[in-house]
């Protein structure tokens, strides 16, 4: 028989309190890191936020005006991306987890679906450029860009809902089957609606993550600057992150547009924890509605 | 062997993987009689109910072997189509599965699908199922309510009431009173001897009273074969098997 002995418990309490405030501190510091970014572009870009500032082009080379170009040339980026990747993604993901069967070549897409996810945006770019833009001749335009970037957030929206589908029950199927519903009706009426909540979040994600990233639409969509607005999915558009690469990087009066690219990155931010919230915003109200 | 069988295994043979699960199962299910599949866990049992409305096909990597004759024709040909099996052999699971929609919805959805539209012959219908299940009593005020929001036993018997209403010549249950309270247990084993003047019915039970109480046939399952097969009284009373008398005296299983 063991003793009772006070002073390794003593040293036990105290790893457990130590542990205890090393986890507290990781997750203070990421709260703190993620804050102090948003503070900071929040500081240095709510000055030049106005009304004029989301509705006017830019004048005076970028160094005055507004942005309204570059938001709407994401919007429509973001948008026929959404378009390419939701049906093509959903549907894959309904052959994986409803119809293949195990072997070689399901785990062979998978490991494909899962590599792509890992693929850096840069190479979606170049691969934009050498498929839609140059081979196919569609030029830098919406449709090179919304294709590139259907392709990067494919993985994201495929894995999503591959989850959401598999999350539903499979007695539910069963149940389905048992009364002589065929595989397609009791896919289409009892498994989709019921992971459609978790396919839209990894959607709205999926969102999130087009209207960001700039590498796969640098060679593929966007314009330093343009006068009109586009007519056509054909042309060229700004885009906003773009605009903040170009601005801090590429223009003759980067300080000048300081300011600006500030202002912008704040846009760009508000989008994407906005539609982020969305998603939240869903998710939670569907996790109220679930019974099973 | 019942001699008015709806359906007959012949030397049925059912292999998981390598794993054999049933070996040279025959037997027959006599209709409009209720016949009980029992013995310990893992001796088949389940495998053989689900075999019969071929919802095994669902698992990857099975085998069948030997015949599964409904109206004299084998569900397993080729050119049988599981779905219009289905149909005529409803099932009930072992936990309640209601659809998460209403209850009057989760009652026409077999029904709307395979091509019923009017409303009124549906409403009808789903009248007629909830009598038969005896639920409507119950549930006749709330039909648009979630089927979520009902008992484990109201869950079960409409899970019942939905497979009614495809109107099958069988019903397979599977284990259905095993996550219900005593009451709910006693209405649906009221519920079967009332159903089989309409349907037959096959159960699978870890009950022994119940076989005795509910059943007219009973088959005893021992490691994936058919041990003895007969008339309930029989089996409960004089069966011919030492394993099937150790088995429903308790002294194993």
């Amino acid at each position: 028989m063991v003793g009772f002995r006070p002073a390794s418990m003593r040293w036990r309490y105290f790893k457990q309190g130590a542990f205890l405030w090393i986890v507290r501190l990781s997750s203070a510091v990421i709260v703190a890191a993620l804050g102090g970014i948003l503070f900071f572009i929040l500081i240095q870009g709510i000055g030049v936020i106005n009304w004029r500032f989301f509705t006017e082009f830019s004048t005076d080379s970028m160094t005055k005006g507004g942005i309204m170009p570059a938001i709407v040339g994401t919007f429509y980026l973001t948008a026929g991306a959404l378009l390419v990747a939701f049906p093509l993604g959903v549907m894959s993901a309904v052959y994986l987890s409803e119809y293949a069967r195990g072997g070689p070549v399901v785990r062979a897409i998978r490991i494909g679906v899962n590599s792509l996810a890992g693929v850096p945006s840069v190479v979606f770019g170049l691969f934009g450029l050498g498929l839609f833009v140059v081979f196919l001749h569609f030029g830098s335009c919406i449709l090179s860009g919304a294709l590139t970037l259907g392709f990067l957030i494919m993985p994201t929206i495929i894995g999503t809902s591959e989850e959401a589908l598999k999350s539903v029950p499979q007695t539910f199927r069963e149940a389905s089957l048992a009364l002589g519903v065929s595989k397609w009706q009791t896919v289409s009426r009892i498994v989709l609606p019921n992971a459609l909540p978790g396919i839209l979040t990894g959607s709205i994600l999926g969102i999130g993550r087009a209207a960001g990233e700039t590498a796969p639409i640098m060679f593929t969509a966007a314009a330093f600057f343009v006068t009109r607005l586009p007519v056509s999915i054909f042309d060229e558009v700004m885009a906003l992150p773009y605009h903040i690469y170009v601005l801090a990087t590429a223009g003759t009066h980067i300080d000048e547009t300081r300011p600006i690219q500030y202002g912008t990155a704040l846009v760009l931010v508000g989008l994407v924890l906005g539609v982020d919230l969305i998603a939240i915003v869903i998710r939670s109200y569907i996790r109220r509605k679930k019974r099973w | 062997m019942p001699d008015n069988s709806i359906i007959i295994t012949n030397n049925v043979n059912f292999y998981y993987g390598n794993f054999r699960a049933l070996t040279g199962i025959s037997m027959g299910f006599e209709k409009n009689q209720v016949t009980a599949l029992i013995g310990p866990s893992g001796c088949g049992k389940s495998t053989l109910l689900r075999l019969l409305n071929r919802m095994n096909d669902l698992i990857d990597n099975t085998r069948v072997e030997g015949e599964v004759l409904f109206d004299g024709k084998n569900i397993y040909d080729p050119d049988v189509d599981p779905v219009d099996i289905r149909r005529r052999i409803g099932m009930v699971f072992q936990k309640p599965n209601p659809f998460p929609k209403s209850i009057l919805d989760n009652i026409v959805y077999g029904p709307r699908l395979s091509g019923l539209k009017n409303k009124g012959e549906l409403h009808a219908l789903a009248e007629q199922s909830l009598r038969h299940a005896v639920l409507w009593d119950e549930v006749k005020d709330i039909l648009g309510r979630s089927a979520m929001t009902l008992s484990g036993g109201q869950q079960q018997r409409l899970c019942i009431a939905r497979a009614l209403a495809m109107r099958p010549d069988v019903l397979l249950m599977d284990e259905p009173t095993s996550a219900l309270d005593p009451i709910s247990t006693a209405k649906i084993e009221e519920l079967v001897e009332e159903l089989k003047k309409n349907y037959t019915i096959v159960i699978v039970t870890h009950n022994m009273q119940q076989a005795a109480r509910i059943s007219d046939y009973t088959g005893f399952f021992y490691l994936g074969q058919l041990v003895e097969f007969n008339r309930t009284e029989k089996i409960f009373t004089a069966p011919d098997m030492k394993q099937t008398e150790d088995y429903i005296t308790g002294r194993f299983g």
